[in-house]
């Protein structure tokens, strides 16, 4: 439960941050809410020798109505993200998600930047925001670039981040009027998910991202094609693990989350058609 | 022993006092506790101080070829750096076992460090002490060892057929094989089975589990190195008992020794033993005249302190046409880990008097038990200690034993409960259970849970393709606690009594001292004790002070576990007490020239039958026996007595248990609906503490039905080692309890009281998988494995309904 040793600086601005991390090279890393990257420390699974401290960046905190989409910025926290007029109008399902990671304790603390630069499968906002058809804004060294959610997640714990490069703001397309539904599965409230399904309906289209049934989070594109070519939710949801490849681990063997993950989506669809 | 007649003396003993027993009364030590004021182990600041860690083994089962710790005596801030074999012949003795069950026991050397072989993943085999805890952490991976792998043993059947033998000296993996026989004539138990109506056989798996007290371990050793003393601050729940095994493995003077535990936060049994950290911060500190601490870490916890359960049970239960049980065969595979920790051995033995539960049983018992060694963290006492899984297997086949014969559990339970006048009852296995009204606490549980609105709810609702479906359990038992008159443990090969000691010290301004030998980590001593004394004297609680843990001021104890603490702790500082009363009474007699006998004390004054001009408060009577001026002829000065109390007889409380579970059946998740206890554990003190024992001790044993397991690897590798995979529950994951009341004093002690620390976990573990199984087994399930997780229930669904389709084609 003690890291290795490391060194420490605060970045006062999102570009003294990219440029400290130049500095700092490979083996530095920003530090957000550190709930993530401080636990591995602590278990000496991460032993990085720089934190580039990102605590401070008040002005990466905020969400804001941006016309046809809503923008939130990384530093924002869960808390926040839960807690948001704005979000819980426009983008209710992400709100949800984000009452559903862990508990109060590391909702006041983690960011929706860190989680998903972190990029845990198993992670709420991560495949929340992917079936949400979100982008990600990444600001490096030689200027800032979008990247779409089905574009950014590489493999486990990987993203197409550069080292140097600093995700800024999360875009959600407002989604006025949708249908929603979040189903978390957990042993425990404030566990991760066993497997978790966020789904969106509205008019003929359709999202649907799943949790911890990869090493990334995964849409699941075939069941919201079955949806608009008109099978059934059940038929739809019945394609939910087509393409996962979920591992087995004390709480749940492949087949399982395989069979989760129909049930979930099919009882998420379900919640999403019927309001 | 002592026994009243009168079953309804309920509360009269209470009823004796000043009124405060029985009273909700806030706990004294929350302030302390809840503002972070109360000093753990770990909180201490101890100038100069190493600090010590310990190199754990990777390995489950390795022979230690070499280990070079000189890498990590380069390093800024390492003092010293040992291995297993720098210390291997300072060790007065090994590692103390004080429970030697048979003549025959095999117990392999324990050292505080491993010097040849390691035998489960975080045995201890070096050691770092350093200026800080993370420089003597950052050291540990300087340190280089060689291991020759060896094959891991982890299944118990395999560990007994010896293929690989963990401890080579022994020659076996086996330690001991402990019979207890009871038939009135030779062959009655195999008879019964042979010849009785219905025999249902089961076999029942206790997992392993962590006990995962809030407050991991930690050490300061504290030495005087001119004068010998030396001081043990330690996270423990035995200090006394710590003390004396300390001095014995590490030859230090007793008289030399004083063991001291600050705030402890909690120990569930795990806190209940002699470990290598103790021994090795007592003698580094001694032969390096420094203090030594050492702090764990949870990781470390998990893998370091001992673990519970872990049994197989093979049980049969034969029953007559009527469901009379007729006759009980237990055979028990116990897993000792990898060695024999303090009491190891006998955890199983405090169960084997439990099989029968609350029932009449003949004499047709028979039990065995064989412990076999793993290669896995050293098992021990756990919450309840050996009594929640005899408890689980009795109650869990007697549902068996109802669907066998298609009738109901509860109808079935009734038919056998011994009956309420027949206490105190002498059972099949010569103890003498105090009292008992189960009818009584079944009936209330019944009807606080809706017994036939449920079972009705449940015939309409568990249709065959309900993805929904209800079931209901019952679990009703008897605890053996008090632990426990000397004498039985002497029978028992036992190497301690079970006697507890007391003293009360009425101070001069009349403000009041209990001294007590028990050790609580948790569970409200300090409030209930002076409870009793305040209730005896007639003065404000607050105006009492209890003194404990620190062997210097209470050098005379046995300590916490077994539900004993009250039952035997509290009823000797009541016998105190009352000699310290019958002490004023002479000197208030003596000042007021009157008949001793003449002198009632109420409220705290002595008053004169007859003379009502006449009353002295005992804050005068303190004063007068602190000056002595004017003392009775040959009295001595002071009023401080002091008791040693040795039960007469275990307590035996008992209790019903009901619970209601939902099951999900297309996801397997078990949703516990409703959960109702009914524990009867005598007169209460502070019926608020004992409601808060009673709901940390179901969750505890609902958490092993359905949440927690030591889950190891087929390497020997513990695979929830952290908090986010060994699933303690917490308060949003747990149903809200409904407790029942019923009270049978205990007629063997004056407080009529009987313990109630492990009650709700003996109870709840068999009443929520009576649930789970009543639930399901409409689907054709037999059997779920604990914990009865999401997936197993799924799967066990799945192949019901496979099974089931299999049978029609
Ligand atoms: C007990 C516990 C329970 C939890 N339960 C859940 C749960 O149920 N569901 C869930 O989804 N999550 C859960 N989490 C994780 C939590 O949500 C984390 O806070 C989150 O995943 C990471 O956010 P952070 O701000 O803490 O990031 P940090 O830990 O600070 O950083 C994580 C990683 O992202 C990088 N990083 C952070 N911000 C940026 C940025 N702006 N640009 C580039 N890189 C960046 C860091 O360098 C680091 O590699 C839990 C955590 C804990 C401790």
């Amino acid at each position: 439960m003690i890291p290795a040793a490391f060194d420490y600086v605060r970045a006062e601005s999102a570009e003294e941050a990219i440029s400290l991390i130049g500095q700092h090279g490979d083996e530095s890393k920003f530090l957000a809410g550190g709930h993530s990257l401080v636990p591995l420390m602590k278990l000496r699974l991460a032993q990085p020798t720089v934190l580039i401290d990102i605590g401070r960046l008040t002005d990466l905190s905020y969400i804001r109505d941006d016309g046809d989409m809503i923008a939130i910025g990384a530093m924002t926290r869960h808390m926040d993200v839960e807690n948001s007029d704005v979000l819980r109008q426009h983008a209710p399902l992400l709100a949800h998600a984000a009452s559903h990671v862990g508990d109060p304790q590391v909702r006041h603390r983690g960011t929706i930047g860190g989680s998903i630069c972190h990029s845990d499968s198993a992670s709420d906002l991560p495949a929340t925001t992917l079936a949400l058809g979100a982008t990600y804004v990444a600001q490096g060294p030689n200027g800032t670039r979008e990247i779409a959610a089905g574009d950014f997640y590489q493999g486990f714990l990987t993203t197409v981040l550069a080292p140097d490069e600093l995700l800024t703001e999360i875009r959600v397309p407002k989604m006025d009027g949708a249908g929603w539904s979040f189903q978390k599965f957990n042993r425990r409230a404030q566990d991760w998910a066993i497997v978790g399904v966020a789904a969106w309906r509205r008019n003929g289209d359709s999202g649907v991202g799943l949790v911890n049934m990869g090493s990334v989070p995964i849409l699941a594109s075939g069941v919201s094609s079955a949806l608009s070519s008109g099978a059934s939710i059940e038929d739809a949801a019945a394609q939910a693990a087509e393409g996962c490849d979920p591992t087995s681990d004390l709480n749940a063997s492949v087949e399982y989350r395989e069979h989760l993950a129909r049930v979930l989506t099919r009882r998420a669809l379900e919640e999403a058609s019927a309001g | 022993m002592t026994v009243i007649d009168n079953m309804e003396t309920s509360d009269e003993s209470i009823a004796a006092g000043n009124g405060l027993l029985g009273q909700r009364m806030l706990r004294k030590e929350d302030p302390a506790l809840l503002t972070g004021e109360a000093v753990f182990t770990n909180d201490m600041k101890v100038p100069g101080a190493l600090h010590l860690a310990v190199l754990r083994s990777p390995y489950a089962h390795a022979k230690i070829s070499s280990v070079n710790v000189s890498g990590a005596l380069e390093m800024e801030g390492v003092m010293h750096a040992f291995s297993g074999a720098d210390l291997a012949d300072q060790w007065a003795a090994p590692m103390p076992c004080a429970w030697p069950v048979t003549e025959d026991m095999k117990n392999p050397p324990h050292y505080p460090l491993a010097v040849d072989k390691a035998a489960y993943v975080g045995d201890g085999v070096a050691c770092v002490l350093a200026t800080s805890e993370a420089v003597a952490r950052d050291a540990l991976e300087a340190i280089d060892v060689e291991y020759e792998p060896l094959p891991a043993v982890i299944d118990l059947e395999d560990s007994l057929a010896d293929a690989v033998v963990i401890h080579n000296e022994l020659g076996t993996n086996s330690s001991y094989t402990w019979p207890l026989v009871i038939e009135e004539n030779e062959g009655d138990c195999q008879s019964a089975i042979d010849n009785s109506a219905y025999v249902v056989k089961e076999r029942y798996v206790q997992q392993r589990l962590i006990p995962m007290a809030m407050e991991p371990r930690a050490v300061v050793a504290m030495p005087q190195p001119f004068g010998g003393d030396i001081t043990l601050f330690t996270a423990t729940q035995v200090p006394h008992v710590l003390k004396v095994m300390s001095a014995l493995t590490l030859g230090i003077p007793e008289q030399q020794l004083r063991v001291v535990c600050p705030a402890v936060g909690g120990g569930f049994g795990s806190k209940l033993d002699v470990y290598a950290e103790e021994l090795l911060c007592l003698h580094l500190a001694r032969s390096l005249g420094k203090p030594i601490r050492w702090n764990e870490e949870r990781g470390e916890n998990a893998q370091a302190t001992i673990h519970g359960r872990a049994q197989i049970q093979d049980i049969e239960l034969a029953a007559d046409e009527n469901g009379k049980i007729t006759g009980l065969r237990v055979r028990l595979l116990a897993d000792m880990g990898a060695y024999l920790q303090l009491i190891t051995p006998g955890i199983p033995l405090l169960g084997a008097f439990l099989y029968g539960g609350v029932y009449e049983i003949p004499k047709a018992f028979d039990f065995s038990c064989t412990g076999v060694f793993t290669t896995m963290t050293p098992t021990d006492a756990y919450r309840g200690a050996g009594r929640p899984e005899a408890t689980y297997a009795i109650e869990h086949a007697m549902d068996a034993l109802a669907r066998e014969m298609d009738i109901d559990p509860l109808e079935l339970r009734r038919r056998n409960f011994i009956p309420r006048d027949a206490f105190p009852y002498e059972a099949y296995t010569g103890l003498v259970y105090d009292s008992g009204d189960h009818d009584k606490a079944a009936k209330v549980a019944e009807d606080l849970v809706d017994y036939a609105g449920v079972r009705a709810r449940q015939a309409t609702q568990n249709t065959p393709d309900a993805t929904k479906r209800l079931g209901i359990g019952i679990s009703t038992y008897f605890e053996m606690c008090g632990l426990a008159p000397s004498r039985v443990l002497a029978s028992l090969n036992y190497a301690a009594g079970g006697w507890e000691s007391a003293t009360v010290r009425v101070l001069p301004t009349s403000k009041i001292q209990v001294v007590t030998g028990t050790a609580p980590h948790g569970q409200g001593h300090e409030t209930a004790w002076s409870m009793i004394a305040a209730d005896k004297f007639g003065v404000d609680p607050a105006d009492v002070d209890v003194l404990h843990s620190d062997t210097a001021i209470a050098p005379l104890g046995m300590d916490t576990y077994g539900s004993r603490s009250l039952p035997v702790g509290g009823v000797a500082i009541s016998m105190a007490c009352d000699q310290v009363i019958d002490k004023a009474r002479k000197i208030a007699a003596h000042q007021m020239e009157a008949n001793e006998d003449d002198l009632e004390f109420a409220g705290g004054v002595f008053t004169v039958t007859g003379s009502p001009d006449k009353e002295m408060p005992l804050a005068a009577v303190a004063f007068e026996a602190f000056t002595a001026h004017d003392l009775p002829d040959g009295l001595e000065p002071n009023l401080e007595m002091q008791v040693t109390y040795d039960p007469p007889n275990f307590s035996w409380p008992f209790g019903t248990h009901m619970c209601v579970v939902e099951i999900d059946t297309e996801t397997g998740e078990t949703e516990v609906l409703q959960y109702v206890a009914v524990d009867d554990c005598g007169n209460k003190v502070n019926p608020l503490i004992v409601d808060g024992q009673v709901h940390g001790g179901v969750i505890q044993g609902l958490a092993q039905a359905l949440y927690e397991e030591a889950a190891y690897d087929s390497d020997g590798n513990l695979q929830s080692s952290s908090l986010a995979e060994y699933l303690v529950p917490a308060a949003s994951d747990v149903p809200s309890i409904t407790l029942g009341e019923s009270i049978t004093p205990s007629p063997t002690n004056p407080l009529g009281v009987k313990g109630v620390g492990e009650a709700g976990t003996i109870g709840a573990a068999p009443c929520v998988m009576n649930a789970v199984v009543d639930a399901l087994s409409g689907l054709g399930v037999r059997d779920i494995q604990m914990p009865a997780s999401p997936v197993r229930v799924w799967n066990a669904i799945q192949e019901a309904r496979n099974n089931t389709q299999e049978n029609q084609q």
